[in-house]
C-alpha cells in the first residue's frame, strides 16, 4: 500500500486547488453558484482522504461525530429563513473556532502527557494530582514530537479559535434577539485587556516548554472569557463586522493548527479565509464609515455631545393615498431595509412594484452597501422574491437619480436615509453615507411605530416636510397598498 | 512535518490568493462570499479528525470529539447557507417569478 501516502497527498492538493478556484467562482454572480459546489466537493475529497490515513485510531468515533455534526447542522441550515443568515453564519464560523481551539487542545495535553511519561510517572491522567504539580517549572522540548515553532502556532491558533468560538456565540444570541441588552459596565475595557495580557502570558509560558495541565486549562478558560467579554458590549448594528472578523479569525487559528498537524491543504484554505476574511470586514467597515478599532472597543452612541432636536412633527398618510400618490407617479424609488425582511414584506412589496410597473411607471430598488444586516444581504433578500438584478441599484448608482424621482417608498429602513448622518456630528453615524431620499419630490416611509430604528437614534427624515408616513406592519402595509393598487384598476 | 520557511512562503501566497480574490468582488457578493469562506475554513474538520485519530487518553478523546463535531457542523452548516444564498443568482432569470413561489 505504499502508493496511499501519495494518493492522500494527492487528495489534499486537489482539495486546496478546488478551495481557491471555487472562491475564485464566488466571486462572480455567473459562476457564484457553480463556485459552492466546487469548494464542496474539495472538502469531500478531503475528509475522505483523511479518513484513510495510516494510523488513524479511533475511527468509529470520528464517524459518529462527523454523521451528528453534519447532520445537525444540514438540518439547521435548511430550516433557518433567509433573514437569519448572519446569525447562522457566526454560529458555524463559531463552530470552527472552537474546532481549531479543541485540535489545540488535544495537542498540548498530549505534549503534557509525553513530558510527563518520558519523566517516568506511569499515569498521566490529569485527573491525579501528581500529574498537575511534577516538574512543571523546568521547561522541556526535546523529548516530544512538537518543535519550538509548532508549540507556539498551536498555542496561538487555540487563543485565536478559542476567542473566535465564545465570540461568534454571543454574536449569534445577539442577532438571535436572545440576548439583546448590552453588556455594560465602568473599567470594562481594562477588565478585558487583562483578561487578555494574562491569556497571553500564559499562552507564552505553554509555547515556551512550561506546559502542565493546570496551565492549559487556565489558558483556554481565560481566552473563551476574553471572546465572552470583547463581544458583550458591541451594539446589534456592528455584529455582521464582528462576525466578519471572527471569520477571518477562525481561518488563522486554522492556519496555524494546519501548521502544527503538518497539513498543508489546513494552512492554505485557513490563510485564504484569514486574507479574505480581513479585506471583507475592512469593507463593510468603510461602509459604514467605522474602524475595526472602534466598532471593537467604542461603545456605539455613547459619544458625550447631545444630538441635534430635531424640529417639526411625523406626518402620516394611508395607504390610499400613498398607493395613488405611486399610481401616478413616473418615477418610484423603492429603498427596503432590513424591517422590510424581517416583516417578511419582499414579496408582497415586489408585488406592488410589478403592479406599479404595469401602469407604466419605472420601478427601482435602491440598496444601501449596509442594507439588511450584511453588505449584499438584501440583494440576496431581493433575488429571493424574484426581483431581477436590473431593476436594483446601489447606492452611488441612485443618488443622483432622487431628484427625477416623484416618490421615494423607504420600507422598513431607517438609518440608511438618516440626513444626520450628513448633518449632525454629534449623531453616532455622522459620516456614513446614505441614500439621499430626501430629494426626491414625495418620500413615504412604511414604519411599525414612531420609535427609533435598530440603532436607537433619531431619525430627521420622517420629520421633513415631503415626508410622509406610513405606520403599520411591512407585511400589511405593503398588502394595503396592492389592494389600493388594484382597487384602482378594477 | 512542514519546514518553517516552507510554511512562510506557503502562507504568504495564501494571503495574496486571498486578497486577490475579495478585492474585485461586487457588493452584492459580499455576504455569500463570507459564508463561502466560511465553509472554506471547515476544512478544520479534516485536522480535528486527525487530532482525535491521534487521541491516547479519554480526555484526549472527549475533546476530539467535540473538535470533530463542531469542525463537521461548520463545514456542513457552511455549505448548505452558503449554497441556499447562492442557488437566488440561479434564478435572476425569467424564470425567477416561478422559483420564488416554490419557496414560499
Amino acid at each position: 500500500m505504499a502508493w496511499l501516502p501519495t494518493l492522500i497527498k494527492a487528495c489534499y492538493f486537489l482539495a486546496a486547488l478546488l478551495f481557491i478556484l471555487g472562491l475564485k467562482r464566488m466571486s462572480s454572480p455567473r459562476t457564484a453558484r457553480g463556485g459552492i459546489v466546487w469548494a464542496g466537493y474539495g472538502m469531500l475529497v478531503a475528509m475522505l482522504a483523511t479518513f484513510f490515513l495510516p494510523d488513524m485510531h479511533n475511527r468509529g468515533l470520528i464517524v459518529a461525530a462527523v454523521i451528528v455534526g453534519v447532520g445537525a447542522a444540514w438540518w439547521s441550515g435548511k430550516r433557518v429563513a433567509m433573514t437569519a443568515m448572519p446569525q447562522m453564519v457566526a454560529l458555524y464560523n463559531g463552530m470552527g473556532g472552537g474546532a481549531a481551539a479543541s485540535i489545540g487542545a488535544v495537542e498540548l495535553i498530549g505534549y503534557v502527557r509525553h513530558r510527563l511519561l518520558t519523566q517516568g510517572m506511569p499515569d498521566t491522567s490529569p485527573l491525579r494530582p501528581e500529574a498537575w504539580a511534577i516538574d512543571a517549572l523546568h521547561p522541556v522540548m526535546a523529548v516530544t514530537a512538537l518543535s519550538p515553532i509548532e508549540l507556539a502556532l498551536g498555542v496561538l491558533g487555540s487563543l485565536i479559535g478559542a476567542v473566535s468560538f465564545s465570540g461568534s456565540l454571543i454574536a449569534f444570541s445577539k442577532l438571535q434577539g436572545w440576548l439583546d441588552r448590552r453588556f455594560v459596565f465602568p473599567g470594562q475595557r481594562a477588565v478585558n485587556l487583562l483578561l487578555l495580557a494574562a491569556a497571553v502570558v500564559i499562552g507564552i509560558l505553554l509555547a515556551s516548554g512550561y506546559a502542565s495541565y493546570p496551565l492549559i486549562a487556565a489558558f483556554f478558560v481565560l481566552a473563551l472569557l476574553f471572546g465572552l467579554m470583547m463581544t458583550l458590549p458591541i451594539g446589534g448594528a456592528d455584529m455582521p463586522v464582528v462576525i466578519s472578523l471572527y471569520n477571518a479569525f477562525t481561518g488563522l487559528a486554522v492556519a496555524f493548527e494546519g501548521f502544527v498537524l503538518g497539513n498543508e491543504t489546513m494552512i492554505i484554505a485557513g490563510t485564504v479565509v484569514g486574507a479574505a476574511g480581513t479585506l471583507l470586514t475592512q469593507l463593510m467597515a468603510k461602509a459604514m464609515n467605522r474602524s475595526i478599532g472602534n466598532v471593537l472597543f467604542g461603545s456605539f452612541g455613547a459619544s458625550g455631545a447631545e444630538a441635534q432636536a430635531i424640529d417639526g412633527a411625523q406626518k402620516p398618510v394611508d395607504a390610499a393615498d400613498a398607493a395613488v400618490m405611486m399610481a401616478y407617479a413616473e418615477r418610484v424609488v423603492i429603498v427596503p431595509g432590513y424591517g422590510m425582511a424581517v416583516a417578511q414584506a419582499q414579496h408582497k412589496v415586489w408585488e406592488f412594484a410589478q403592479l406599479l410597473i404595469k401602469r407604466g411607471v419605472k420601478v427601482k430598488f435602491a440598496i444601501h452597501p449596509v442594507a439588511g444586516r450584511m453588505p449584499g444581504h438584501m440583494n440576496v433578500l431581493l433575488a429571493e422574491a424574484g426581483v431581477p438584478y436590473d431593476l436594483i441599484a446601489d447606492m452611488d448608482e441612485i443618488n443622483p437619480e432622487f431628484p427625477a424621482t416623484d416618490v421615494a417608498l423607504v420600507i422598513g429602513a431607517n438609518d440608511v436615509v438618516n440626513p444626520l448622518a450628513k448633518t449632525d456630528p454629534a449623531s453616532p453615524i455622522y459620516g456614513m453615507p446614505i441614500l439621499d431620499v430626501g430629494n426626491a419630490k414625495h418620500v413615504i416611509v412604511v414604519k411599525r411605530g414612531k420609535g427609533t430604528g435598530f440603532a436607537g437614534i433619531e431619525n430627521a427624515l420622517f420629520y421633513a416636510d415631503n415626508t410622509r408616513m406610513l405606520y403599520g406592519d411591512g407585511q400589511a402595509a405593503a398588502g394595503e397598498l396592492v389592494s389600493e393598487l388594484k382597487s384602482m384598476d378594477a | 512535518m512542514i519546514d518553517g520557511f516552507l510554511a512562510l512562503y506557503i502562507f504568504m501566497l495564501a494571503a495574496f490568493t486571498g486578497y486577490e480574490i475579495i478585492a474585485r468582488v461586487p457588493v452584492i457578493l459580499h455576504t455569500p462570499l463570507m459564508s463561502g469562506s466560511n465553509f472554506v475554513h471547515g476544512i478544520v474538520l479534516v485536522g480535528a479528525m486527525i487530532a482525535l485519530g491521534h487521541a491516547e487518553t479519554p480526555l484526549e478523546m472527549g475533546i476530539g470529539f467535540i473538535g470533530v463535531l463542531l469542525g463537521a457542523g461548520n463545514a456542513a452548516g457552511g455549505y448548505v447557507v452558503t449554497e441556499r444564498m447562492l442557488e437566488m443568482f440561479k434564478s435572476s432569470k425569467p424564470d425567477a417569478k416561478a422559483a420564488s413561489r416554490e419557496t414560499k
